[in-house]
């Protein structure tokens, strides 16, 4: 085809050819902008974490001008509502650590099991059938599983164990857990579904079984996913509020006892929240400082479980 | 026990026995029919190889010699594959197909170590059976590695990683692996195709050694590799078996026009 | 040799098919606990606040005599800070996503932004809140209203919004992008007028989804202050006098249905737990249908689009 100015026939007419010459600058122009807009949106995923930062760090810095950081990090006191305030965040620490090790007893051996069967032993057909059920527990909302560790699971065991009081780290700790099973599940399937089935299929020609097959050749080809799931539950667990401010109960106490009710951070912070604290007040700035350390567990949490998933996917 | 069955070849004037043969070998992929009415003999200690152009079926008939296909869903063997001198149908439902992989064993296209060290990866086969006896395991690996002629060359680092091998290394590992169980018959399923030219020679050497233990069917989309290593070589077109015979035979005087096609480069 | 290892080796083999059966059954019932939770949860919830939805229920403002409260402000409040989550969430987290997929440079400004994206995506709801509270609320004044809580979740479900586009996006071969370039199309002519929309079943998935999480949210909208008793509705949006009436609801005190929720299971009185309960059954049946829509959806553009 000639594409010469004079447009020769059976070419561009020279007045159509001229419009697409004029209109490059005015499209070049605006494929520019439209791009700067697409950046400026994606951008914004960077400025919602700097602003996270922001607001914590400054609110947390006027709370640390009143409170001292050794107090706060190693006091076993948290009264910041009281007339004699004390605030060592241990109590809410504790609470946190509790009630995440019990879902984690939960989730982590469940998620594992069911992410083994659903990978490598169920039928593809009921894979098909079971999984969406999965992924419809995990859409429930928290505030639903709340009830459901108030209401039903804590009733249930207070059978079991008597004297176990109505708000405890116990049932919180077994709901919360079940909540995070299909998370975990989900996770650990992905990476042992990523594992090529060339390695499945040189274990089966061995004559190996299933179980073997799965233990020996799929468990430590997608290890790495595997513990990024256990990880990633465990940040879930940790930044988990409804539940545990509902069953686990609001008062920060200082004790191992799963028994016991106790506050966690997030449970703090709602009851902060729920009240009716002045803007700028100590009791106020407090939420943030604790949220302040929430966000570096969890941070800390995603970021080895973000760095355990990629490696399984750059080695497949 | 049985008489052995044997393969006559009357213009060769040999008997050979016989280690397995399909019977009226009909195989589905759900509704799709890829292996048509197979009729294939497969000599003892002897190399057989399948050729033909892709998608004629030869890999599912192969991978049908270890039952690979029961993994998947939908699909579906009829007629029969009699492993010898059990005389049994392999592929019938009743026949476990665990202790069939463990009695045939595969070579794959591709490399396929598992994420192990050396030594777990020949070890795989025997721990499979529930073998734990250190001594025994160290025995049989390395008689599998020098088998496999990787020994030398690894001997001194079985403990690294598989993954560490070269391309060439990592297949001759993967065949000390289907070595260390003492399988019957050991099926490779184009095992120098993703290999260069100098690995692929070293793994036509050893299958060449190998044969002197172990039945060999071998799949493979090179001729003249079919034509360098087998005894016996099958051409199959479109899930059938067009024409087997001597390879010598088969490539020199083929009886079958598609046959002499497919030989002399008209098609595939 | 077969012969010699036959009886041995047959009754390894079936020790081993015994343990595959164990590990398998144990799987399977390890997988029905999740189904089975679910159903209990529902169960439960039914069994104790199914007298309770009446249509007064959905009609009547909540009330201190526990028989006669209601959610009206609470699922009216719901569903208009759905409708500013999703005006925050959809143009933001399709605009990342396409910058992401089809326009981003490898360098480690994107990098950054991929990071930040998978990072949020795992930063705890009632963190969401801390920012809302401290931005939104008190610097830029917006009050514990409509807007902040919308903004809020719109936020908080960013990151699935954007996922859930960018795969839908990788799904669509190269191929179709090189069809539309070789006809001279400027690359957003290819994105507006193909990727897009042959990406729209995926992104309403991700959208639907997004919305069935802000829906049920609890923890950041407590945060910003969302007002637990409110016996009024906000102004009927676009109605009032230019310039400030048509969005004067925006700015309007709000509760929501998981608050209100949260509200009645604080109480110690047993027939309040029995509201919570059936404003349970409301929000599980709302965020449930959202997301058999989504599961739905994705299985039919799994099965229409075969690229």
């Amino acid at each position: 085809m000639t594409t010469t100015d004079t447009g020769g026939s059976g070419s561009l007419s020279s007045p159509y050819l001229d419009r697409i010459r004029t209109m490059r600058h005015v499209r070049n122009g605006k494929e520019r902008i439209i791009e700067a807009i697409l950046f400026v949106a994606a951008f914004c995923a960077v400025a919602v974490t700097v602003a996270i930062v922001a607001i914590l760090l400054y609110e947390a810095s006027t709370f640390f001008e009143h409170v001292s950081l050794v107090e706060f990090l190693t006091g076993t006191e948290w009264t910041p509502l009281f007339e004699r305030a004390r605030y060592g965040m241990l109590p809410l620490l504790v609470g946190t650590v509790v009630t995440s090790a019990i879902a984690f007893l939960v989730a982590g051996p469940l998620g594992f099991l069911i992410a083994m069967y659903l990978s490598e032993f169920a039928p593809p057909k009921l894979a098909e059938v079971l999984k969406p059920f999965l992924e419809l527990l995990a859409g429930v909302p928290t505030i639903v599983y709340g009830y459901f560790a108030l209401l039903f699971v804590t009733p249930l065991l207070q059978k079991l164990i008597p004297g176990l009081p109505g708000f405890n780290m116990l049932s919180a700790g077994l709901v919360m857990g079940l909540m995070i099973v299909p998370y975990v599940a989900s996770i650990a399937e992905d990476a042992m579904r990523a594992v090529p089935m060339a390695l499945r299929e040189g274990s089966y020609a061995m004559g190996a079984t299933r179980f073997q097959t799965a233990m020996w050749v799929v468990l430590p080809a997608s290890f790495s996913g595997v513990m990024a799931a256990f990880v990633l539950g465990i940040s879930r667990a940790v930044g988990e509020t409804m539940i545990v401010a509902i069953a686990a109960g609001q008062q920060p106490n200082f004790t191992f006892d799963p028994r016991e009710p106790a506050a966690t951070i997030t449970a703090y912070i709602v009851q902060v929240a729920m009240g009716d604290l002045p803007h700028g007040s100590i009791g106020y700035q407090s939420i943030f400082a604790v949220g302040l350390v929430l966000v570096v567990i969890t941070l800390f949490f995603n970021l080895i479980g973000q760095m355990l998933r990629r490696r399984i996917r750059e080695v497949y | 026990m049985n008489q052995p069955k044997t393969l006559d070849d009357n213009a060769a004037m040999v008997t050979e026995t016989l280690k397995a043969e399909t019977r009226k070998f009909n195989f589905f992929y759900g509704d799709n029919q890829a292996l048509k009415n197979v009729d294939l003999p497969v000599a003892e200690r002897r190399v057989t190889a399948l050729i033909g152009p892709s998608g004629c079926g030869k890999s599912t008939l192969l991978r049908s010699f270890n039952r690979m296909h029961d993994l998947y869903p939908g699909n579906r063997y009829e007629g029969e594959i009699r492993l010898y001198p059990d005389d049994v149908n392999l592929v019938s439902p009743e026949v476990d197909p665990i202790e069939i992989r463990m009695r045939i064993s595969m070579v794959f296209q591709k490399p396929n170590p598992f994420p192990k060290t050396i030594f777990e990866n020949v070890a795989y086969g025997l721990m499979v059976r529930g073998e734990k006896r250190r001594s025994v395991l160290e025995e049989k690996v390395e008689e599998a590695l020098r088998g496999a002629a990787l020994w030398e060359e690894v001997k001194d680092r079985l403990d690294d990683l598989a993954f560490n091998l070269s391309g060439g290394q990592q297949q001759r590992l993967c065949i000390a692996r289907a070595l260390a169980s003492d399988p019957e018959i050991i099926l490779f399923d184009e095992p120098t195709s993703a290999l260069d030219p100098i690995a692929t020679a070293s793994i036509e050497e050893l299958i060449a050694e190998i044969k002197e233990k172990v039945t060999i069917l071998i799949v493979t989309h090179n001729m003249q590799q079919a034509a360098r290593i087998s005894d016996y070589t099958a051409f199959m077109y479109l899930g059938e078996l067009v024409e087997f015979g001597r390879t010598d035979e088969l490539f020199v005087r083929p009886r079958k026009k598609q046959t002499e096609d497919y030989i002399t480069g008209r098609f595939g | 040799m077969a012969e010699t290892q036959g009886p041995r080796l047959r009754t390894i083999i079936a020790r081993n098919h015994r343990w595959d059966l164990i590990i398998g059954t144990i799987g399977l019932l390890a997988t029905t606990v999740g189904v089975l939770v679910l159903m209990l949860l529902f169960v439960d919830l039914v069994i104790d606040g199914w007298q309770r939805l009446t249509p007064d229920f959905f009609l009547n403002f909540p009330s201190r005599r526990p028989e006669e409260a209601g959610i009206l402000s609470a699922w009216v409040g719901s569903a208009l800070v759905m409708v500013v989550t999703a005006f925050t969430a959809v143009p933001l987290g399709v605009a990342a996503a396409i910058y992401l997929e089809e326009y981003a440079p490898k360098n480690w400004i994107t990098e950054l932004i991929e990071i930040n994206v998978t990072n949020l995506a795992a930063v705890p709801s009632i963190i969401y809140g801390l920012l809302a509270l401290g931005l939104f609320v008190y610097i830029l004044g917006l009050g514990h209203s409509i807007l902040t809580a919308g903004l809020t979740l719109g936020l908080m479900i960013l990151p699935i919004v954007i996922v859930a586009t960018r795969e839908a996006l990788r799904a669509i071969p190269v191929a179709i992008r090189e069809a539309a370039y070789a006809l001279g199309a400027t690359r957003w002519q290819v994105v507006s007028d193909h990727l897009v929309p042959y990406a729209s079943g995926g992104i309403y998935t991700g959208v639907i989804i997004g919305l069935s999480r802000a829906i049920g949210e609890t923890a950041p909208v407590i945060t910003i202050g969302a007002l637990t008793f409110i016996a009024f509705l906000p102004p009927i949006p676009f109605t009032g006098d230019p310039p400030a009436g048509p969005f004067d609801w925006l700015f309007s005190p709000f509760t929501v249905l998981p608050i209100q929720m949260f509200n009645w299971l604080s109480r110690p009185q047993t027939a309040f737990h029995v509201n919570a309960a059936a404003t349970g059954i409301v929000i599980i049946v709302a965020t449930l249908l959202m997301n058999g829509i989504a599961i739905w959806l994705r299985s039919r553009i799994r099965s229409k689009l075969k690229w």
